[in-house]
């Protein structure tokens, strides 16, 4: 059985590419067979995001096209056996996505027995966004602490719940999930930025993840290794954690409280 | 909170972010799914109240609600206090 799964949040530059990456990773890390494509038609960066730029060949849309085989176009990850990435198109043509080419390579993939297939989002809800959501099973919906992105991020479920193949062959829907990211618990704590609490709450969403505010995920970008991979940092666990939710493991959300400091830091740290 | 912070003193503006947020949220999920004519409607109709009375925007509510078999789209106008009342 595949599984297809959107990562969309409506907002630009929320951390979609960011947990596309991290949970694809995640996901092959534990022995899965995962494939992650690129939605961002004309933007691509999730290739830079996993370190495989100069790897690219063919793409999305050359898939699609017919111009290559999907074989040829999968980017095999370098340090996980069982990830493969599919980069985006730099084209500027808005319409090389179509429904039916990309029903054409989800189709291949799942014949392929891909377990999982990560689905990155561009932001917006035009005709990519929408094509990214439309086969999914389930969708993590990327939500910053802030009032525009969790605006968006609704807005998004009221597509998720009406424009997609799920929401309207009676399947029972798209399964959604909150993901909380760039989350500041001192900022939380002081009362400047509103809790996973507040925002569970206006959403109506399950959490699968509340990743930290952290200075790893610009190095980890720099680095071209998804953040996940860094051994020593708080959002590689609590990306960790979110990869461990989607398989269905129950588990207590961390890193909501900001880490004890020292006397002086606390005096002077503001 | 540090010495610093204490002279700095944010204001707490979570709070309001979330009660924003609870409205706006309440008013869009309301009209989805509704027919697409409804913010039209609703600017329109705010246009003829205001020959009469003027009232905020926030004054006016639509709702539309599913029943078994039919759809009933309710409106709901607040209309200001008058003044010395
Ligand atoms: N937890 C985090 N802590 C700090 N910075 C973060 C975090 N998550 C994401 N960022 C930063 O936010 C920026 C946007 O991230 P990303 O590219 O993943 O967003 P996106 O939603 O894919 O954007 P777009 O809508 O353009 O596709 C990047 O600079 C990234 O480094
Ligand atoms: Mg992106």
């Amino acid at each position: 059985m595949t599984e297809i799964i959107v990562v969309t949040s409506g907002k630009g530059g929320v951390g979609k590419t960011t947990t596309s990456a991290s949970m694809a990773c995640g996901l092959a890390r534990r022995g899965k067979r995962v494939a992650v494509i690129d939605f961002d038609i004309g933007l691509r960066n999730l290739d830079l995001i996993m370190g495989c730029e100069r790897r690219v060949v063919y793409d999305f849309v050359n898939v699609i096209n017919g111009d290559c085989t999907l074989k040829q176009a999968l980017i095999k990850d370098k340090r996980i056996e069982t990830l493969y990435v599919l980069a985006a198109s730099q084209t500027r043509d808005k319409d090389a996505l179509t429904e039916e080419g990309v029903r054409k390579v989800l189709d291949q993939l799942i014949a392929d027995g891909f377990d999982y297939i990560l689905c990155d989002s561009p932001a917006g809800i035009e005709k990519g966004a929408h094509l990214a959501m439309y086969f999914a099973d389930r969708a993590v919906v990327v939500v910053n602490p802030e009032v525009s992105s969790v605006r968006d991020s609704d807005r998004i479920l009221g597509l998720l719940s009406s424009k997609t193949q799920r929401s309207s062959n009676g399947n029972g829907g798209v399964k959604e999930h909150l993901l909380l990211t760039r989350y500041n618990p001192r900022r939380v704590a002081n009362g400047e930025m509103m809790s996973v609490g507040d925002i569970k709450e206006i959403l109506g969403l399950d959490v699968i993840g509340v990743v930290p505010e952290s200075p790893d995920v610009l190095a980890a970008s720099n680095a071209g290794v998804p953040v996940i991979l860094n051994d020593d940092s708080t959002a590689a666990e609590a990306y960790s954690d979110a990869v461990a939710r989607l398989l269905g493991e129950e588990l207590p959300l961390r890193f909501l409280e900001e880490p004890k400091r020292g006397f002086f830091a606390r005096m002077f740290g503001g | 909170m540090g010495l610093l912070a204490m002279f700095r003193s944010k204001p707490a503006t979570a709070n309001i972010a979330k009660e924003r947020l609870r409205i706006i949220v309440a008013q869009e999920r309301g009209g989805r799914g509704g027919p697409d004519y409804l913010p039209l409607l609703r600017r329109e109709l705010l246009q003829v109240i205001h020959k009469y009375v003027n009232v905020d925007p926030e004054a006016v509510q639509i709702n539309l609600e599913r029943e078994a078999g039919h759809e009933v789209l309710e409106f709901s106008i607040a209309l200001p206090e008058k003044p010395g009342a």
